[in-house]
């Protein structure tokens, strides 16, 4: 049983913790609902890209073809990114903007992979859902505002934690799931507020954890380029982004990739000079098949002059940890019934995050929680 | 029932049940994700049971 003091500071952790981060929690959760089911909802909502039917084993174009096709829909733009639709490995999608720097100002092409026709320009950067994105992970305020959002999120585990050791003098004298609604409204929501903080507490703190990682995410591979990067690149020194008239076949590229790693898939393939490659490489980010690596692909930094590979380094810790940190802040991995609980647990914690803030302005109303609920404290030291 | 388990056993039980729920669906594709749902499902149907008043109902609390 805590002493009144250790009660009291307890108590000021946890009020202080959730009211600064409260506002932005209700947000994240109210933008991350939608997100569970963005592609449900780009089905629904007929903005998904099909490619037509054509037997199956339709051998594939060349990988530069399909490069051509997108880059004459807007040939004041370079490519950054291709990959393959994850439903579809019929359909390419090929991502052009101005310069290799990352940006918001990004293009789309859906290429058939079979025909090297163009099949749409979506566009991911325009609309509720891109609103509800951007919303929730940076606030629309690039690098500063993801971090802000991370801050926030540390916040919410020191709340859920300090919540913990508040659970046990608060429901002491009570049985597990009690809620007591023959006494005031306010008792009512404060064992509601236990009750759903302390049944979502695992599924709060993975998702706000890995959530907080997934902020770190530009940071994190930044300090890749500079770290594993740096050696494998020393040969290159002194030499500028290799300019588009110089680069090798990018279809060969591929092809050296996928020798490199036998049994693997393309991920995606980043471009030279973008964040997710360097200077002077194509980079195939090569996945697995089993569930795990499916999620972990491995970069096969192949040379753009050459199309030789240069490097296939093994993920260092800090990327695997935010790779596998995805999926279980997105809620992806499990099928339709795993999104539909993933939103249940969302709603349980605007409820948590909702009632916490009603006991908050209700808290002296007409005397002090603590002794009206019964709390559990423990004699003498004060 | 000692007084540390019958605070924090349903708690205990709950965040393993969705913590294991959480890891098989990554590391296993059928059997994982069936688990999963298991795992995440329980703590989701408990909340809405005693949040429902349902419990309170089935057993008074005598008058302290």
């Amino acid at each position: 049983m805590p002493s009144a003091r250790a009660l009291r500071t307890w108590s000021w952790l946890h009020k202080w913790s959730s009211l600064v981060c409260t506002v932005f929690m209700l947000l994240l959760c109210l933008t991350g609902l939608p997100l569970i089911f963005h592609h449900e909802i780009g089905e629904l909502a007929g903005t998904d890209v099909s490619a037509p039917a054509m037997p199956q084993g339709t051998p594939h174009v060349s990988l530069d073809r399909v490069l051509e096709a997108a880059r004459a829909k807007y040939p004041d733009r370079i490519v950054q990114f291709v990959s393959l639709d994850e439903e579809d490995p019929n359909i390419w999608f090929v991502t052009l903007t101005p310069t290799p720097d990352p940006t918001d100002d990004f293009r789309s092409v859906a290429v058939d992979a079979r025909t090297g026709q163009v099949l749409a320009q979506p566009r991911f950067d325009e609309g509720f859902m891109w609103v509800m994105f951007k919303l929730h992970v940076d606030l629309f305020a690039g690098l500063a505002g993801k971090l802000f959002l991370g801050l926030m999120g540390l916040l919410l585990l020191v709340a859920i934690v300090t919540g913990v050791v508040l659970y046990a003098p608060f429901m002491r004298k009570l049985a597990f799931g009690e809620v007591r609604t023959g006494r005031s409204r306010r008792i009512r929501w404060l064992d509601l507020h236990n009750l759903l903080g302390i049944v979502t507490l695992t599924w709060a703190f993975v998702v706000g954890a890995t959530g907080m990682i997934n902020t770190w995410a530009d940071l994190l591979i930044k300090y890749w380029q500079n770290d594993q990067l740096t050696h494998i690149l020393a040969p290159y020194q002194g030499q500028s982004i290799v300019p588009a008239a110089e680069r090798a076949s990018v279809q060969q590229s591929f092809a050296a990739a996928l020798a490199h790693v036998p049994g693997s898939r393309l991920s995606f393939a980043a471009f030279p000079g973008t964040a997710f490659s360097s200077p002077h490489h194509t980079t195939f980010y090569l996945k697995g098949d089993s569930p795990l690596t499916s999620r972990l692909p491995r970069p096969v930094l192949v040379d753009a002059r050459t199309a030789q590979v240069t490097a296939a380094p093994e993920l260092p810790w800090y990327l695997t940890a935010l790779l596998v940190s995805q999926p279980l802040h997105f809620g992806d991995y499990g099928g339709l019934p795993m999104k539909i609980l993933w939103a249940l647990l969302d709603i349980a914690t605007i409820v948590v995050l909702g009632s916490g803030l009603y006991l908050w302005l209700k808290r002296r109303a007409p005397q002090p929680l603590p002794p009206e609920a019964g709390v559990a404290v423990a004699e003498g030291a004060r | 029932m000692s007084p540390s388990w019958r605070l924090w056993g349903w708690p205990i039980v709950l965040a393993l049940l969705t913590a294991s729920g959480l890891v098989s669906a990554l590391v296993s594709d059928h059997w994982g994700d069936v688990w999963s749902w298991i795992g995440l499902g329980v703590p989701v149907a408990v909340m809405a049971w005693y949040a429902s008043g349902r419990a309170a109902r089935k057993e008074p609390r005598p008058p302290r």
